[in-house]
């Protein structure tokens, strides 16, 4: 992993890393990425990835329920935190000019 | 009457015979609270909302509508989403946030209301300090200040749940939840001289529990013995709808087997756990252990065996692979989780941005404290296109490994014992600077999350400088109730939980 990486991945994350920053934390990816290789050693062929503690139990069944309208009109509470609102949509800076 | 040293399951016999009111309780604890500030347990607290709370659940005691636990005030990690309170995980991009709805954790342990008429009647003290989005093993991660122990203020709480842990040991509540990802109930509990126990991924619901790595995290009790978490596990626990991996057949009474010998016929009375089979993993005993840990540890062995229980070595081999495995399948879970954070619907938006792509960079990039980005980074890195295999599904591949071999190691024991941390609380700042170092410190933890399984810290001796040391406990799946036998059977041949600490007055 390098500098290139490193950037490449706050950019894919939407965090912003300057010069400093991305030199300061590259040492510490680094240092855990050395870690991490230990698993290459591990022979896993012919295994299936456990993707959920559950499906080692057994099937996850997708619960389904019936198709009904079980919420109320919860609009004023769910805009409350909303950095910034107008006539009850959230406001964003102008996508298309 | 010294309430912060009364278990809850005394309190509510209090309760119940009158002998104290929710309103007189909970002021106690509010009054602690106020004079306790300085360990930085609780982030939020509103003494109104909870005398209201308590006004209520004394109206249910006299009305004789009382449950349980009604009237008992509870402390809830401020993971947990709650009405009225703020809901922050640690985290400044949540600062402000005000849940419009409770986590169904909250809504099952407080007062019934029309929505949730089951609600255990509890009254939420407030909102405990923790890691921030639970990305931390020492508390020091919280972007308000590191939580203190109360056994030792110039070391750390433990973490994720720090302020629960600090909370109930400094007796600012008499219990609290917590969350465990990778050891988070378990380790504080440890570093604080609590119980605390994580149980079966998926026996308590998700639904508003602000979410980490959501195929790790799993809530639980941490309070003073294991008859108290059995009690709230009980309250917190439930089949939910609203969470699709929330077990179907959970609902049941955890301490159905506290005083039951475990096998009926087979045991005595000074032999209680007679038949019981205590795996020693040799992995857990290995390099790397501190000498106070293994030698308060054996002891509890020993003690096990006292109580008839048969000593039996057991072997989980992939034990020091959990820690990369899970430090690549927790950041990849978290780095999709927390890309909900871009100051559009709640949280923190930046106060300068040139477009919307910058607006989600500048308010993410302030939001986030520096571990939750670095896990953010290492999580998207995994998941990269080209990594994918060689990181993600290899560890994937290897949790199933380790799944495996609990279920050899279960055919030879019926729990396993072992340490829940290498060493006791360390030193504030003491391991903050090397990422890694704290990792590795969650080596004992962090594979029963992997697979899923219950377990379960409880104190067990204390180092030369009178610091707290947990045993761990692990079961089978749904074993919780025989866990918590087995601690609350060690909890009765010993005085460990007891202690308090000297400070906490």
């Amino acid at each position: 992993m390098n500098l290139d990486d490193v950037q490449r991945i706050a950019h894919l994350s939407r965090l912003e890393l300057n010069q400093a920053e991305a030199e300061a934390v590259l040492p510490q990816l680094q240092a855990i990425f050395s870690l991490v290789e230990e698993m290459q050693a591990v022979d896993t062929s012919g295994l299936e990835p456990l993707a959920h503690p559950i499906l080692f139990l057994r099937d996850l069944a997708q619960p389904l329920r019936a198709d009904q309208v079980t919420e109320s009109d919860h609009r004023a509470e769910n805009m409350q935190s909303a950095p910034a609102q107008q006539d009850g949509y959230f406001l964003v800076p102008k996508v298309i000019e | 009457m010294s309430w912060h040293n009364t278990p809850i399951a005394l309190m509510a016999k209090a309760l119940a015979a009158k002998q104290v009111s929710s309103t007189e309780l909970t002021q106690y604890f509010l009054d602690r609270i106020e004079a306790g500030k300085h360990w930085n347990a609780y982030l939020d607290v509103s003494a109104h909302l909870s005398l209201e709370q308590a006004n209520k659940a004394d109206q249910l005691i006299s009305s004789g509508k009382a449950r349980k636990l009604t009237g008992i005030p509870v402390a809830h990690k401020d993971v947990f989403v709650t009405r009225g309170w703020k809901s922050t995980a640690a985290s400044k991009i949540l600062a402000e946030y005000q849940s419009p709805f409770d986590a169904t954790v909250v809504a099952n342990l407080g007062i019934p209301s029309k929505e949730n008429p089951s609600g255990a009647g509890m009254v939420c003290l407030g909102k405990t300090n923790m890691d921030e989005f639970a990305m931390g093993s020492s508390n020091e991660n919280s972007a308000f200040g590191p939580v203190l122990n109360p056994w030792n203020a110039a070391h750390v709480a433990g973490g994720s749940s720090g302020g629960s842990a600090a909370a109930v040991a400094a007796g600012l509540a008499p219990i609290a939840t917590g969350t465990d990802t990778g050891g988070s109930i378990r380790q504080p509990a440890a570093f604080c001289g609590l119980t605390g126990i994580k149980p079966t991924y998926g026996r308590v619901s998700r639904h508003g529990m602000i979410a980490y790595a959501s195929s790790l995290d799993q809530a639980g009790p941490m309070g003073k013995t294991a008859e108290d978490c059995a009690l709230l596990l009980s309250a917190m626990s439930s089949h939910d709808p609203r969470d699709s991996t929330s077990l179907a057949d959970s609902g049941e009474d955890y301490g159905r087997y506290l005083n039951q010998a475990w096998q009926e016929g087979n045991s005595t009375a000074n032999k209680p756990l007679a038949g019981l089979r205590v795996g020693l993993p040799k992995e857990f005993f290995a390099e790397g252990l501190s000498a106070d840990v293994a030698k308060s540890v054996n002891e509890a062995a020993k003690t096990l065996e006292n109580l008839g229980a048969k000593l039996v070595e057991v072997t989980l081999p992939k034990t020091k692979l959990s820690i990369p495995v899970y430090y690549v399948l927790a950041p990849a879970e978290a780095s999709s989780n927390l890309s909900r954070f871009d100051g559009v619907r709640y949280g923190h938006r930046a106060s300068e941005y040139k477009d919307l792509g910058d607006m989600y960079q500048k308010s993410r990039t302030e939001g986030f404290g520096a571990e939750v980005r670095r896990r953010i980074l290492i999580g998207t890195y995994v998941l990269c296109h080209g990594y994918y295999d060689a990181y993600y599904l290899q560890a994937q591949k290897i949790r199933r490994i380790i799944a495996a071999d609990f279920q050899a190691a279960f055919k030879d024991c019926d729990v396993i014992l072992g340490p829940v941390a290498p060493d006791v609380a360390w030193r504030l700042g003491e391991k903050s600077k090397d990422p890694v170092q704290m990792y590795l410190e969650d080596i004992y933890t962090l594979s029963t999350n992997l697979a899923g399984l219950p377990a379960m810290s409880t104190p067990c001796g204390f180092n030369g400088n009178n610091l707290p040391i947990g045993m761990q406990l692990i079961g089978n799946y749904f074993s919780e109730a025989r866990l918590l036998q087995v601690a609350h059977q060690y909890q009765q041949a010993t005085d460990w939980h007891l202690r308090q600490a000297s400070e906490v007055a």
